[in-house]
């Protein structure tokens, strides 16, 4: 069985990220950038992951951080949710550029 | 040390943990919620008085944390200043009094939290003490749910946060790839041994690293959120924010950086000189055409991210003692600046500098405590902020950082400026209304104590300094 060079998940993984970044950065719809936010700690995961299965370093380290990263994106993803929700009952959008009572 | 030797060590967290549930019961028993404020205050004493004493620097849970004369130096700012901005949200009646129980037990998570964050000194603690600490902040920032200032507060903060994290991650995923471990010290020892292809990789981490730090100690040019976060939190709220976070993120930014990447300390000190000054001219000059005080005090506070970065960018133990030493005067300074705007909000429902027209009329006394916080966060001796930048300076000037010490020295002077606008605006601009601007006993009593650290750090710094000695003396750099 022929295996997937580290090279090439490293480059997806690069790639995943700041596909997640540039998602983040030029979105308009706040769930847009939570899902893009989304992306980008995948992409972590997908690193720790190969580095763990490629290189001779703990597995177990690797799989916990990757554990832990999955739970806090949940309860950011939970969090940031819960706000947008606010946000969309007192200002009824969920387009950032129309948010703007806090400005200079 | 293993989980069961760890336990004697961490006496005050689990202290703070059962009491976050006590809070949480406490809430459902009483509907004047003033009673859950009392048991947090009495949690607080309580787990500092149970607290390990300072010493050696031991190792807990597996090398997760450490126990080190530095982290109960940082405990200590962190309990004070919960304590304070716990006191002075009393009399903050812009919260419905519904939530307000929630509230407390938020800040009783955050006081575990923070303590936690500058305990960390590995990869996966210190992500999961920043991350959950953010978590906490993006939710008391938007507490008044029904505001939509603090909404949109809210919003931008979490969303540039989460960003940060996820840059920060992606760091901490290539230097694990690199060294192979999540220790800080292990990676330190790592990196030396490492290739030049390998080393580059790890430089790349390294900054990514510091991105996801930068954004929580609001240094340019991660700062965005700052103004807009600040000016829309629930004062309190931005009270604390300005200072805890902020002093936290730069113990783990100063133990990231010494521990885990001293090979490549001429790089990193000198971006920090970069950053260091590209920060306090950005927050000093925007600061200058500001019209709402919070906004205000939120670009000085960036300003003063820049000054207190200056202790990283001339490494040496000086400089980490000017650090401890300005996060001390700043505490008090800054913390009684807010409260002083927190009272004077609460009555008359606005921010606007126009509003403290002949405040010295109206309420002298909180005209002059608020004379005086300016006075030390611009520097004025015998001030505690003059304590600081007096420390600031001089590590700057030993390590012949002088472009530092000029930059220093020209910022406080637009610094002055802008803060002596406000001066102005209260003792000499006649007032609009002759009504009194009552000061409720809650934020006179933080005030008084914020007043008296202010001037007393200032009058009698010897002893603040030699507590930073301490606190120093078993910190591994150096």
């Amino acid at each position: 069985m022929t295996t997937v060079p580290l090279q090439h998940l490293l480059i997806f993984s690069t790639l995943l990220f700041f596909i997640g970044l540039y998602g983040a950065t030029t979105r308009r719809n706040m769930v847009g950038i939570l899902i893009s936010i989304e992306i980008m700690l995948n992409a972590v995961n997908v690193n720790f992951i190969s580095f763990a299965r490629m290189l001779d370093v703990s597995a177990t380290v690797a799989q916990v951080f990757v554990i832990f990263t999955i739970v806090l994106a949940a309860a950011t993803a939970a969090v940031g949710l819960a706000i947008v929700l606010v946000l969309y009952r007192n200002q009824k959008t969920i387009y950032t550029d129309e948010v703007e009572l806090l400005k200079w | 040390m293993s989980a069961l030797l760890s336990i004697p060590f961490f006496g005050s967290e689990l202290i703070l943990v059962v009491s976050f549930f006590i809070a949480m019961a406490l809430d459902f028993a009483f509907s004047d919620k003033k009673w859950v404020a009392y048991f947090t205050l009495a949690a607080l004493a309580l787990a500092w008085w149970f607290g390990p004493p300072a010493g050696a620097s031991v190792r807990l849970f597996f090398g997760s944390f450490v126990w080190d004369p530095v982290t109960h130096f940082f405990k200590g700012l962190i309990y004070g200043t919960i304590g304070l901005t716990v006191i002075a949200s009393l009399a903050y009646e812009q919260i419905p009094g519904r939530i307000r129980g929630e509230f407390y037990m938020l800040l009783v998570a955050l006081a575990l939290l923070l303590t936690v964050m500058g305990a960390s000194v590995n990869l996966l603690m210190i992500f999961l003490a920043i991350e959950s600490v953010s978590l906490t902040s993006y939710l008391l920032v938007g507490f008044q749910k029904f505001d939509q200032r603090a909404s949109e507060a809210a919003l931008k903060y979490v969303l540039f946060g989460a960003v940060s994290t996820a840059l920060m991650l992606f760091g901490m995923s290539l230097l694990f790839g690199i060294t192979g471990s999540i220790e800080l010290s292990i990676i330190g020892a790592h990196i030396a041994k490492l290739d030049a292809a390998s080393q580059t990789l790890a430089l790349i981490g390294m900054l990514f690293v510091l991105a996801g730090i930068g954004f929580k100690i609001s240094v340019v040019p991660f700062h965005f959120w700052a103004p807009d976060v600040y000016q829309g939190a629930p004062t309190p709220i931005t009270a604390f924010l300005t200072i805890a976070p902020k002093a936290l993120g730069f113990a783990v930014l100063a133990r990231v950086f010494l521990t885990a990447f001293p090979f490549f300390m001429a790089q990193w000190a000198t971006l920090f000189s970069f950053l260091a000054i590209l920060t306090m001219t950005i927050g000093n000059v925007l600061a200058v055409s500001q019209h709402d005080i919070k906004r205000l005090l939120a670009y000085s506070s960036i300003a003063q991210a820049g000054y207190i970065l200056v202790g990283l960018a001339a490494p040496s133990s000086l400089g980490l003692q000017a650090i401890l030493v300005y996060v001390i005067a700043y505490l008090f300074t800054n913390l009684g600046a807010f409260f002083a705007v927190l009272a004077i909000e609460r009555q008359l429902r606005t921010n606007d500098i126009g509003a403290y027209n002949g405040l010295a009329k109206r309420n002298p006394f909180l005209a002059l405590s608020l004379t005086i916080f300016l006075l030390s966060l611009a520097g004025i001796p015998p001030l505690a902020g003059f304590i600081g930048k007096i420390f600031i300076f001089a590590s700057a000037v030993k390590e012949h950082a002088f472009a530092l010490a000029i930059a220093i020295a020209l910022n406080s002077a637009v610094a002055a400026y802008y803060y002596f606008k406000v001066v102005k605006a209260m003792y000499l601009t006649p007032a609009d209304s002759a009504e009194r601007i009552e000061n409720p006993m809650p934020t006179r009593i933080a005030i008084c104590i914020t007043l008296a650290g202010t001037i007393a750090i200032g009058i009698w710094p010897t002893v603040l300094i030699r507590f930073a000695e301490q606190a120093l003396i078993v910190f591994p750099a150096f």
